[in-house]
């Protein structure tokens, strides 16, 4: 604010305050050009330390920032990566977590097969609640081990009735339990997926072979999606996920079990990064039952398509019309 | 905006009789001048804005950590994923779209109180909408991406989902208010008569737009199929109906104060006006709210789950019990005050009347509202809400701001509407 006396220039001076006002100062005669210079000096000086104040309460900020690069901040949408750039992402990403977490490991991008979809069922007559799958998924994707995250909860349920309301997912007690039976949920991998139409930016999309993924580059951390998934199946990172290096699994990939940055949203993908090169998700191999069955949905002689054929499945609220590619059956 | 304000004054140069000194003064000097008023006053005046200053810095702190150490620090969880930020903006479109309230009145039935009142309500949708949006970016995890909200730059998922909808409304909303606000000041501060062709298209855009603030916002929550608690078409016309009550009852006790603290000629038709939309609109909400609860519980069911919590509670998890008993138990004191024939009156009673049901609505419309849609969870676990010292924070300095803006935006309106600061008076002084 600097301060104009001279009267031809008008009114250029933001502190020309005319005795008109409510203020009680300013005075009148001689005294007035005095006053009004003092009420600039003051005013200037009020501005300065409010934006020093501001500075200073904003301070944290910076410490923040010392963990965010520029090239991250100017990545583009995965979807709009060429091979290089995306190359130079997943190095970034690796080395980062050398930094941060001290691990060696190897970030690949493991694009779809023509020709596959995915489909997941699983057998509600052989669970037996030990969640073994929830552990398997927590150790495969490289989960938060203070909230021992995890893609995968399982609910205890009354046997009589299928409502969720019914189910409990906080049992404590060896399992299985007379009387109950146990169903797992995890991304149901919707057809018509609510979570990605409400992504405000894109974050969040369908890939061809049915797994609904995150860009966890892109992802502004709105929590829409977690709101509209009807199924509980996302998560968010409230904090910098923390891992020990020895525990943390090298094999990952860019849009599934990398190591999430702090405040962008996370979920099941099917394991990607196994399933799309041949193997079983970690879930799925973790299971002493043999309740899970995966596979393509394309091949009609895959084990999924015989269980679709031969048994009596359904899916979760099916009435809202999401069209779930995780599908539940009973043997007997 | 200064391009269309320099258009228009070039439009105008040739026609109208302006000295060279209007000519010449132009709208980026206006707001220079502007600034100049708004950081000018008597104790009274430095020592609220201070007080603002101060809460907005305990909050802007509160959001600086909450950036860096993750939203860790707020109550919010995978369960309840939203809580008192989008509360408290859900509630802060309201207010913005209330002052539409005065808008009508004003400039389809040109009433001639509210005429000479309506730039108070016009200049609090500019104060909310900001308010808005730092509610919005304070619930951002990564509030560094927000480019990526931008269309053309970032990825704009239009039209599918609703929050770019919403994006682009409430915007909208801001620039219009600022474009319809900033003209008329201006010309007034010229002393000339605005020109019609240049405001009141936007004035009529704006009404439908103060609709469309709303409904797009409700339509964020209504149209989750996975959410039955705000799976409900009532949701729309309950916000709509919501934000006629708390935004008039704000700006009588705006105009009360304004009556009191200033010269500002605040007609009795204004208030009666208002006090005369808060009667039908709170019984109209109290109606919807019984609606919703009939509907809620004789039905019964899973669908009833999210009403049993919010009104009754799950055995001792009942957070949000006395939360909305309050509410109601405000929102109908105040109706009864309100039907008494002559309020307008007694002031004391109005005040009271406009307090509850702002607080009412406040309540209703954010915790109300947000959290029972996440308890019981979309898997039916019941984990309680409550929020943290951060969030109370983050919320009280969002407020102190919204509430700094809008000081801010009346020390220039007011003065410059009474005709104490004009460009006559203002040269002639230098």
């Amino acid at each position: 604010m600097i301060e104009n006396n001279d009267p031809t220039s008008g009114g250029s001076s933001g502190g020309g305050c005319g005795g008109n006002c409510s203020c009680g100062s300013g005075g009148g005669g001689g005294g007035e050009k005095s006053g009004i210079s003092r009420r600039t000096v003051l005013k200037a000086a009020g501005a300065t330390l409010g934006a020093a104040a501001f500075a200073k309460a904003l301070a944290p900020l910076t410490e923040w920032t010392d963990d965010l690069s520029v090239d991250e901040f100017l990545q583009k949408h995965y979807r709009e990566l060429n091979a290089e750039q995306l190359a130079t992402g997943m190095k970034r990403i690796e080395d980062d977590t050398k930094e941060n977490y001290g691990a060696d490991v190897t970030v690949e991008d493991v694009r779809p097969q023509k020709g596959v979809k995915f489909g997941y069922a699983l057998n509600l007559s052989v669970c037996v609640g030990c969640r073994r799958c929830a552990e398997a998924c927590h150790i495969e994707n490289n989960h938060d081990r203070v909230s021992h995250n995890s893609y995968i909860r399982v609910l205890e349920m009354d046997k009589g009735s299928i409502d969720l309301e019914k189910g409990t997912a906080d049992y404590d007690h060896p399992v299985p339990a007379d009387d109950k039976f146990y169903m797992p949920i995890q991304c149901q991998q919707c057809e018509n997926p609510p979570c990605v139409d409400v992504c405000p930016v894109e974050a969040t999309w369908k890939e061809k072979d049915g797994i609904v993924v995150v860009d966890y580059n892109w992802c502004i951390g709105c929590r829409y999606c977690e709101a509209a998934c009807p199924y509980h199946a996302r998560r968010f990172n409230w904090e910098k996920p923390v891992i020990a290096a020895e525990e943390i699994n090298p094999d990952q990939s860019y849009l599934s079990n990398r190591i999430r940055p702090q405040g962008v949203m996370e979920k099941c993908t099917f394991c990607l990064h196994r399933t799309r090169k041949g193997r079983m998700p970690a879930c799925l191999e973790a299971c002493p039952t043999g309740a899970r069955v995966f596979g393509n949905l394309l091949d009609p002689n895959s084990e999924i398509r015989r269980v679709l054929r031969e048994k009596r499945v359904f899916v979760l609220k099916e009435e809202l019309g999401t069209k779930p590619n995780f599908f539940y059956f009973f043997d007997n | 905006m200064e391009t269309t304000k320099n258009i228009v004054e070039g439009a105008e140069g040739g026609d109208d009789a302006a000295t060279d000194a209007r000519v010449s003064y132009s709208y980026p000097r206006f707001l220079w001048r502007a600034a100049g008023l708004a950081t000018s006053g008597g104790p009274m005046f430095y020592g609220w804005m201070i007080l603002l200053t101060c809460v907005a810095l305990v909050g802007a702190n509160a959001w600086a950590i909450q950036v860096r150490d993750g939203m860790i620090v707020t109550n919010m969880t995978d369960h309840v994923s939203w809580g008192l930020y989008i509360s408290n903006f859900t509630f802060m479109v309201g207010l913005a779209a209330g002052g539409v309230m005065m808008v009508i009145p004003a400039y389809i039935y040109h009433d001639r109180d509210m005429h000479d009142t309506v730039i108070i309500g016009e200049l609090l949708a500019i104060a909310s909408i900001v308010m808005c949006l730092m509610f919005v970016i304070a619930d951002l995890g990564r509030p560094d991406r927000f480019i990526h909200m931008l269309p053309l730059i970032g990825k704009f998922n239009f039209p599918i989902s609703m929050l770019t909808w919403d994006v682009i409304v409430l915007n909208g909303y801001l620039v219009l208010n600022l474009h319809i606000c900033g003209y008329l000041l201006y010309k007034r501060f010229l002393g000339q008569a605005p020109n019609p062709k240049w405001y009141i298209p936007f004035v009529f855009i704006s009404i439908g737009w103060a609709v469309s603030i709303h409904t797009v916002t409700a339509f964020l929550y209504c149209g989750l199929g996975g959410r039955p608690f705000w799976n409900t078409a009532l949701l729309a016309p309950k916000f709509l109906t919501s934000a006629f009550v708390s935004g008039p009852a704000f700006i009588i006790i705006v105009l009360q104060l304004i009556r009191r603290l200033t010269s500002f000629p605040v007609g009795e038709g204004s208030v009666r006006i208002l006090i005369g939309i808060m009667r039908i609109t709170l019984l109209i909400n109290l109606l919807m709210t019984v609606s919703e609860i009939f509907t809620i519980f004789y039905t019964g069911g899973t669908h009833a789950a999210a009403g049993n919590y919010l009104y009754f509670g799950h055995g001792d998890q009942n957070e949000l019990v006395p939360w909305i008993w309050s509410s109601i138990g405000l929102s109908v004191i105040a109706t009864i005050i309100l039907l008494r024939p002559n309020v307008h009156k007694h002031l004391f009673w109005l005040d009271l009347a406009c307090v509850l049901a702002f607080v009412g609505i406040w309540i209703e419309k954010g915790m109300g509202l947000i959290i029972p849609g996440f308890v019981p969870s979309t898997l039916h676990e019941i984990v309680e809400y409550a929020p943290s010292p951060t969030e109370w924070k983050v919320t009280a300095g969002i407020w102190a701001m919204g509430l700094l803006v809008y000081t801010v935006l009346l020390k220039v309106g007011i003065p410059i509407f009474t005709g104490e600061e004009t460009i006559t008076n203002h040269e002639h002084r230098e």
